[in-house]
């Protein structure tokens, strides 16, 4: 073995599994070291399942020398906590789950195991992926592995962080506003986001039904996209999954940029970006015009008011998602209630953390009588027009780029204060949420020794874009190989 | 303030929150802060636009009325706080 196996990607990870140069026990065995080494200084897991990984590790070698292995056979990874896993803990980072073991698999948790991969453990995140710093979540903060002292953005900051700090070469996650890019972005891995009812929701734990979808963070655009094969494609069990043929996303990152068109926002890099970030973002720009690109602007004329769009939909969903959370048939429940109002209103008033509870009083308000036109009614309105404007533009582009989040990451409990300050930092993501489409961060910069990210949204369907146009600037740069000086 | 507390009050009883006194104020100041916020959605020229419903346009789909799980409800309830004979316990609801 020439390199430590906590180094190398999931694609190189897969070729030496198959060479035989190192078997899956101990490639598990490698990382779960690391994760007992650096896990708890990050906090970036909920649990850890060793002895599981160790057994399916075992198992994966067994099936190796028997032939007929899956495609991601013996390839380790985490889940973000919001999927339901059979026998092992999903809290979704609150304390209204604290103790819950789901009765099924999700859909994501079991194809990737019939793939074959081995689960490491499931990670830390903001409260219900409601926030956009880990600050929310009932098990603490996780600490960016750039910086200790600063966020990993979030919502999917303890999958975000693993993954930066080489305790796993990939992990699921989910996005309903910017939570698998924003955190890919400040801390210098890949994320992406599948178009909407690409992966399947079923036992994903809902926040914003018409907003949410899964994907996974990476180190490099060919992980995403040997991932995304495995967990897209129809499930009958998610109503909102579509039927829409899975290409082979692997075999699409040969193709050349040459003319590829790709829409620049103008609006992108007014004021409210940090200058350095935008100098960053603008290299990258000008890498993908070396390579052929074509470089137009277009304008989104409604994105302005995208996040007080998201804040009106996303909270009116969690509203009626989160009712379900009652303290009689699962989840946590108060102690010696009066009656049953009484149980309902303090199971969920311990149950749920404050952020939470913020979000789901906006959405009990603009959905209340008198108020739904002005708001919900209205919200969905300027969300069509929202989409609109992505459908027009990409009548005249391939891919819109610019960059992920504002700034590099930010100070823990610099935002915490202001909740519109910290949800302005998904300004640049949300807008592909409220229209269903696929985007992607990659790695463009550092900052101040602080990762930023290049953001890539393509149509509808057009993960293949975005997947082929990260990785041809991959292989152009090597931003995606930089790691936190602690965690070589 | 574009809330006042009666009124953040009224949303915590709706949505069945319980709110300590340490967190009441915070909430009223945060939410309304929330409020103003998304209140620039009304300056949006919305005449004649419909609103979003599916972002890919794509119809509720249905299925057969046909039973496709099977009855695990005594594995279900191992997350239940409190059961007696395959029923949810909660307090007396009929005096």
């Amino acid at each position: 073995m020439s390199q430590a196996l906590h180094t190398l990607t999931l694609t190189q990870l897969a070729a030496g599994l198959e060479r035989g140069e190192f078997s899956s026990v101990e490639l598990a065995e490698a990382l779960l070291g690391r994760i007992e080494a650096h896990g708890q200084t990050l906090n970036a897991f909920v649990t850890v399942t060793a002895e599981r990984a160790l057994a399916a590790a075992k198992r994966a070698d067994d099936v190796r020398s028997e032939g007929g292995a899956g495609v991601l056979n013996g390839l380790p990874l985490v889940h973000k906590d919001i999927f339901c896993t059979r026998d092992v803990l999903t809290t979704c980072g609150s304390r209204m789950l604290e103790n819950f073991v789901s009765p099924y698999d999700a859909t994501v948790v079991e194809r990737l195991a019939d793939a074959g991969a081995v689960v490491l453990g499931k990670t830390n995140m903001d409260e219900f992926a409601m926030g956009s710093s880990n600050e929310t979540s009932y098990f603490g903060p996780v600490r960016n592995p750039w910086n200790l002292d600063c966020s990993p953005g979030g919502s999917s900051g303890g999958l975000a962080a693993a993954v930066a700090a080489r305790l796993t070469p990939a992990a699921t996650g989910t996005d309903t506003g910017g939570s698998i890019r924003q955190p890919a972005a400040l801390t210098g891995t890949v994320g992406l986001k599948p178009t909407y009812g690409r992966v399947s929701r079923y036992g994903m734990i809902a926040f914003a039904s018409s907003l949410d979808q899964a994907g996974v963070i990476t180190r490099c655009s060919a992980d995403a996209a040997l991932l995304l094969g495995v967990m897209a494609g129809f499930d009958e069990r998610d109503s909102t999954c579509i039927d829409h043929p899975v290409p082979d996303y692997v075999s699409a990152l040969s193709g050349s940029l040459k003319g590829l068109r790709v829409g620049i926002v103008r609006q992108h890099f007014d004021e409210g970006l940090d200058a350095q970030t935008g100098v960053a973002v603008k290299d990258a720009l000008a890498v993908l015009e070396s390579q052929g690109a074509i470089l137009t602007e277009v304008d989104l004329p409604n994105l302005d008011l995208s996040v007080p769009t998201y804040y009106v939909v996303a909270p009116a969903e969690c509203s009626s998602n989160l009712s379900r959370f009652d303290g009689v048939r699962f989840g946590h429940r108060a102690e010696n209630p009066e009656d049953l109002f009484d149980l309902y209103c303090r199971s969920r008033g311990e149950g749920f953390g404050a952020e939470v509870k913020r979000r789901i009083m906006t959405g009990t308000y603009v959905l209340s009588a008198g108020y739904y036109d002005a708001y919900y009614l209205k919200a969905q309105q300027v969300r069509q027009l929202i989409a609109d404007d992505f459908r027009k533009a990409f009548a005249d582009v391939d891919v819109i780029a610019g960059p992920t989040a504002p700034t590099p990451a930010f100070k823990l409990g610099d935002k915490t204060d202001d909740p519109i300050t910290m949800y302005l930092n998904d300004i640049y993501t949300i807008g592909a949420n409220l229209a269903g489409l696929p985007g992607i961060s990659t790695p463009c910069g550092l900052v101040d020794g602080l990762p930023v990210g290049l953001h890539l949204v393509g149509p509808h369907w057009g993960e293949e874009i975005v997947l082929n146009c990260a990785h041809q600037y991959e292989q152009q740069t090597d931003w995606h190989q930089a790691c936190p000086g602690d965690f070589q | 303030m574009s809330l006042d507390k009666d009124q953040v009050q009224h949303i915590a009883t709706l949505a069945r929150l319980s709110l300590a006194d340490d967190e009441f104020a915070e909430t009223v100041d945060k939410l309304s802060r929330i409020v103003d916020f998304v209140d620039q959605l009304s300056q949006a020229a919305t005449a004649d636009v419909v609103p979003m419903a599916h972002p890919l346009d794509a119809a509720q789909r249905l299925r057969s009325d046909q039973v496709t799980e099977p009855n695990i409800r005594d594995h279900v309830q191992e997350n239940a706080p409190s059961t007696g004979n395959g029923l949810y316990l909660v307090p007396k609801v009929i005096e």
